[in-house]
């Protein structure tokens, strides 16, 4: 079965990692816990030597001539303890360090391997799901380490030393406890699987039923304002109902697991006594390595090895849920793992450049402000070219699943400086040609030249560096105003940062926060306003200073009095750069040097403002759709 | 608190408790068992007896098979009593936000209530099982192995008031000390998470700035910092495992030199090698039991933190109610503020809107038009009491909101939020909710109004498409025009669009706006917008400013007196602006 097998992979590579992690200490581990483990399981074969003892002076009553014999046990005995309780607090500690510091290694590789991934994966990847790896996935893989595989070395080491003693003593009675585990491996299938599938059964039902509280819960004030309370409550009635069952039969089979295994093992002793006494009362031949005739000195032990034996199955049994679970949670972490990155062939790098006296341009170590694309040829020579801004697209295809084309043709020239506008409807592609200026997509068909170089060419990083993005949807992050902004440029001073607030038009709103630019912000800024989130997003784009823009719909939030405001800053902003704009309102884009107007991915369009309305096609229909009403 | 919980086990009362019941049969069972097996012992011992060994065998056999099926009943009555408390509990809070208002919504994050209907019931579930299997029976068969013990190994039992307090102490030393560092890590783990969540939605932005490598170097500082916090706090619980066994073993040793000692000393006389054994067994249970109390103890406290957040939903009172005699009959759609003043929470020192009087007659359209924190959205939400008033009156048809039923109110008043909402299901389930037995021939009707119909019959299922959660597969405009068409399915007496055609270009808005007058002219029609364009042709304007009335008037009126009309006007002409799709 191939599915089988791969499940084994997974666990192997487990195991793998763990041990590739810690060649020392997880060795170190798994010694001791098979150390203290077999230690435990010991003390039957002393039982068994102390109770003989016993047996045999019993009669005579003489204490000191039993205690010359039994204290020599004794004390083995509690050497043995001594190093088994050591090893096993090393064992325990170590354990927890190394579970943390796998698990630690686990989410790190996750988040950098994620980071390297392209934007394809997250288009393609709803938020939730990839979040639930980091969740869900790494508290299963969490149970496995730290619970399931230890006590798996465990009860596997007892059951090995168990299963050598009763060899060595009686052959039999080996057989006989070999046939009832038989029985309880039986009752674990059922059980343990059973609970094993509603587990994983009742994740998916837990998941459909958080994506729809999800959704209730969001959409709260809607169902108000329709009265929708009593269907919304019938529908989820019915799903919860769905988990409540899932939820009973995952834990039933799981509680009744243990007590039947518990028994089956109760059972077992029992026949082990009534085998045993038989044996004794026969007299039958024993089989066994030790050659030892059957006696009461090796039944009344075997009857605590039964004991012990059935009670480590038990332990085994309970870890089914875990393993399994364990197990489907690593496949999903390993297949984020092995998901394809990002690949970047590009070797035309971003360089500080300064211009000779002969006005030829090099490279530099320090920060002019200026910048070169460093080009190698094949030849070993390399060429400079001064980073200027100079966008062009040749007709470029494009699709996002290889069916369904979303650009066509489309041929854009952006020289240095000039603003290019994008107008059209929804879904007409305008932010799609922005995702394959920066590399987000590839183009299918066609080219794109920045500053006349192939951007395939160009290494990906620095491609993005010379790019500015803004954004519709904006995203902040965890911490303060001033941070938000610095992190266009890491090392931007707070004086550049403000600045740049300046330039924008953020400063006035930013200085009147109750914590000014050290405000906390929390939650994607939810305690500021889209349009103020926005002005946040321009001014870290400002501090950045690339230069080419793009603005995707960046001002869309801010309203049209405040944009008033806002828009000698953006104007400030884009001055000697190339910027591409997106936007809805058409006071945005009519100064712009070019205005294409898309349709289905075709730029059908293309020219000044004054052009367009004199040509009165598509653009000056959405031009005058304004003033018609008037 | 504790009675609204107990409250949700409800029909599942007898399994929540026959299942202790059963757990204190099996634990009788398990501690009569070892009582047994040391006669089964002596019987070996002293010389096979073989009708002794069947009949104690018999017995054990039979003891065994009732321990299974205590056992295993109690497995699943427990499972029963647990996974039905769980769904009573969630159907609980489910509905309790059903009845929260507006206000009531506010002070909850939807994401922290997701999470308690979610996690934090989960949580209690498993408090619950492990209490109605454990509370009883650990303590019983602490209790029983205790007595058995001094019943049956007499000065054996001796080593029990040792080992017991000194585990008993050591349990709860490690869990109060490992508790607050739990906790603490988990906040932070919350964090962490959250920060993973953050990283991931603004991936554009990253790669945007070229900042995966900041962004693996502030996560990999992060992560270690757990690291080693989760690792302290493991290691405290880490102690567990060893204090038992040193325990045990102390036990082990005690008995067998002790108990060997008393044996051949007293010649067999006090106690004979089975009760040993039986001594060894009682002792192992006993430790079991408080190992299993310390559990219980640990699974508590980690649930406390749940049910108190639980119990923050379900104590919530919500701040609408019907009134006593609620009036269903709504006369028409006439509405007045009178002298209003609202603010989002009594605590809040500035009002959200101050000194509002306005008469809005039925089947008239008005808009509204103010910047951004100009309360607009506030001053409609409070006709269809989405928000009371705090002081003031609101009227509609003549009388107080507040003496309508809240259905027959919100059935009269059709509201299309500004953050809307479409939900998964098709598109014909979706228009529905604003009339349950809306026909095919109105729900197209109400689409043809909102200049939807066109678009939803482009799409191959035409009426049957599915929208996805959250409405991600249509556009933005496409949704608003959706939304409105199902606040027009209500066929509503007022209808208030809270800016709900931003993403709507400006020739299909007026086409709506049109169709308003023309198809629901006795309807009182509140519009408010950005955009002059969406509001100039209404029949008054109000202009809002920082919660208060600037100006009423016409368009023209307006242009005239209102300084901060005019200047948005200009604002929007000037640049020829307006707004393209």
């Amino acid at each position: 079965m191939p599915r089988e097998s791969a499940k084994k992979g997974v666990l192997g590579r487990v195991l793998r990692t763990l041990f590739e992690s810690y060649p020392v200490l997880a060795p170190v581990v798994a010694f001791g816990l098979v150390f203290s483990s077999v230690v435990s399981s010991i003390p039957a074969l002393f039982q068994q030597r102390i109770i003989a003892i016993v047996e045999i002076y019993v009669d005579s009553g003489d204490w000191t001539a039993a205690k010359a014999e039994i204290m020599p046990l004794i004390v083995t005995l509690i050497v043995l303890y001594f190093f088994s309780i050591s090893l096993m607090i090393a064992g325990q500690l170590i354990l927890a360090y190394m579970t943390q510091g796998y698990l630690c290694k686990m989410r790190r590789k996750m988040f950098e391997h994620m980071q390297d991934l392209p934007i394809r994966y997250f288009d393609t990847h709803r938020a939730g799901d990839v979040m639930s790896y980091y969740t869900n996935d790494i508290d299963t893989l969490r149970q496995l380490v730290s619970q399931a595989l230890p006590q798996i070395v465990r009860s596997g080491a007892i059951l090995a030393t168990i299963l050598g003693i009763m060899i060595w003593y009686c052959g039999w009675l080996t057989i006989l406890i070999l046939l009832g585990v038989c029985a309880m491996i039986f009752v674990t299938k059922i059980f343990g699987g059973g609970s094993a599938r509603y587990f994983k059964r009742q994740q998916q039902t837990m998941g459909k039923t958080e994506g729809y509280i999800q959704e209730m819960m969001n959409g709260q004030k809607v169902v108000k304002v329709f009265c929708r309370e009593k269907e919304s409550m019938a529908a989820f009635e019915k799903i919860n109902g769905e988990l409540c069952e899932d939820s009973f039969r995952a834990n039933a089979y799981a509680n009744c697991l243990a007590p039947i295994i518990g028994n089956i093992g109760n059972v077992l002793y029992v026949l082990t006594a009534i085998v045993g006494g038989t044996l004794l009362v026969t007299g039958a031949p024993n089989f066994s390595l030790s050659g030892l005739p059957v006696s009461i000195s090796i039944v009344v032990p075997f009857l605590n090895m039964a004991k012990q034996f059935t009670g480590n199955v038990n332990n085994l049994s309970q870890q089914v849920n875990a393993i399994v679970m364990g197990m489907a949670g690593a496949e999903r972490i390993f297949a984020l793992i092995d998901e394809e990155p990002e690949t970047d062939e590009g070797y035309v790098t971003l360089v500080n450049a300064k211009t000779e006296a002969d006005g030829s341009v090099t490279e530099t170590e320090e920060r002019t402000g200026r910048w070169a694309w460093k080009h190698p040829h094949g030849d070993g020579t390399v060429t400079y070219t001064p980073l200027a801004g100079d966008v062009r697209l040749f007709d470029v295809d494009f699709s996002y699943d290889g069916e369904k084309q979303v650009l066509t043709d489309v041929t854009v020239y952006a020289e240095p400086g000039q603003k290019v506008a994008f107008v059209g409807a929804t879904g007409a592609g305008k932010t799609t040609i922005t995702n394959l200026i920066n590399r987000f997509y590839d183009i299918a068909d066609g080219k794109i030249r920045y500053d006349g170089i192939n951007i395939n060419k160009i290494k990906k990083a620095d491609l993005r560096r010379s790019l500015g993005i803004v954004l519709q949807d904006t995203s902040l992050f965890t911490g303060t105003v001033l941070e938000n902004i610095r992190y266009g440029r890491l090392d931007a001073t707070d004086e550049e940062c403000e600045n740049a607030a300046k330039l924008v038009g953020a400063d006035d709103f930013i200085s009147r926060l109750p914590g000014g630019y050290g405000t906390e912000l929390t939650g994607n800024g939810a305690n500021l306003s889209q349009g103020q989130r926005q002005l946040i997003a321009i001014a870290r784009a400002a501090v950045a200073d690339p230069p080419v823009l793009i603005m995707d719909e960046a001002t869309s939030s801010v309203d049209t009095r405040t944009e008033a405001i806002v828009s000698r800053g953006m104007d400030k902003l884009m001055e000697g750069r190339t910027v591409f704009v997106i936007a809805h309102r058409l006071s945005t884009v009519m100064n712009s040097d070019v205005i294409m107007v898309l349709d289905h991915g075709r730029i059908i369009e293309r020219g000044s403002h004054d052009k367009l309305i004199a040509e009165r096609g598509t653009y000056w229909q959405l031009y005058t759709g304004a003033f018609e009403l008037e | 608190m504790f009675y609204r919980l107990a409250r949700c086990i409800g029909r599942y009362r007898a399994a929540a408790v026959a299942t202790p019941l059963l757990m204190v049969g099996e634990a009788a069972i398990e501690c009569l068992m070892p009582f047994i097996i040391a006669n089964l012992i002596n019987d070996i011992n002293a010389g096979c007896e073989m009708d002794k060994i069947l009949g104690n065998g018999v017995i054990l056999v039979i003891l065994a098979l009732c321990s299974m099926l205590f056992g295993g009943s109690a497995g699943f009555t427990a499972a029963r009593a647990s996974s039905g408390f769980a769904k009573n509990l969630r159907r609980e809070l489910f509905a309790r936000v059903e009845d929260f208002s507006f206000e009531n919504i506010d002070r909850f994050s939807s994401a922290s209530l997701v999470t308690r209907m979610t996690t934090d019931v989960t949580n209690t579930q498993m408090a619950f099982m492990m209490i109605i299997r454990g509370a009883i029976r650990a303590p019983l068969m602490l209790i029983f192995s205790i007595v058995m013990g001094f019943y049956m190994g007499g000065p054996l039992a001796g080593t029990f008031v040792v080992v017991i307090p000194v585990l008993a102490f050591g349990l709860i030393l490690i869990a109060k000390k490992a508790m607050p560092t739990f906790r603490a890590v988990f906040r932070k783990y919350d964090r962490l998470n959250q920060s993973i969540e953050e990283n991931v939605m603004a991936m554009r932005t990253v790669k945007g700035f070229v900042r995966e490598n900041y962004e693996k170097e502030k996560f990999g500082a992060a992560a270690e910092d757990i690291r080693r916090d989760f690792t302290k706090a493991e290691q405290i619980v880490a102690w567990n495992n060893p204090l038992m066994q040193i325990c045990l073993y102390f036990n082990m040793i005690f008995i067998m030199l002790v108990g060997s000692k008393l044996i051949v000393a007293n010649r067999g006389t006090l106690i004979d090698v089975g009760q040993l054994s039986a001594m060894l067994t009682y002792g192992f249970q006993i430790l079991m039991s408080l190992m299993m109390l310390s559990m219980i103890y640990v699974m508590i406290t980690i649930s406390a933190e749940s049910v108190r957040r639980i119990g923050e939903v379900l104590t919530e009172v919500p701040a609408l109610a019907d009134p006593a005699e609620p009036v269903t009959e709504i006369p028409d759609g006439s509405v007045e503020f009178r002298g209003v003043s609202f603010k989002y929470s009594a605590e809040a020192e500035k009002f959200a809107l101050e000194g509002i009087n306005l008469k809005i007659g039925s089947g008239e359209t008005i808009g509204i038009i103010g910047g951004t924190g100009s309360s607009k959205s506030t001053l409609v939400q409070l006709i269809p009491r989405l928000y009371d008033a705090t002081e003031g009156t609101v009227l509609l048809g003549g009388r107080d909101v507040k003496e309508y039923g809240l259905e027959a109110l919100r059935g009269a008043v059709s509201m299309v939020l500004q953050k809307n909402m479409l939900f998964a299901g098709t598109i014909r389930e979706n228009l529905r909710w604003g009339n349950e037995n809306a026909t095919d021939e109105e729900i197209e009707e109400a689409c043809r109004l909102a200049q939807a119909h066109d678009f939803v019959m482009s799409f191959p299922d035409g009426y049957d498409s599915m929208i996805e959660q959250g409405g991600t597969n249509v556009s933005g405009g496409q949704k608003q025009r959706l939304c409105i068409a199902r606040a027009l399915l209500k066929k509503p007496k007022v209808l208030i669009l809270d800016d709900s055609t931003s993403a709507v270009d400006t020739k299909t808005d007026a086409l709506i706006r049109r169709g308003f007058a023309s198809y629901i002219p006795e309807t009182t029609k509140i519009i408010i917008a950005q955009r002059i364009s969406s509001v100039e042709d209404a029949d008054r304007i109000v202009v809002m400013d920082g919660g208060k009335i600037s100006a009423v008037g016409t368009h023209e009126e307006l242009l005239r007196s209102s300084v901060i009309y005019r200047e948005v006007y200009e604002q929007q002409t000037k640049g020829g602006g307006t707004d393209a799709a």
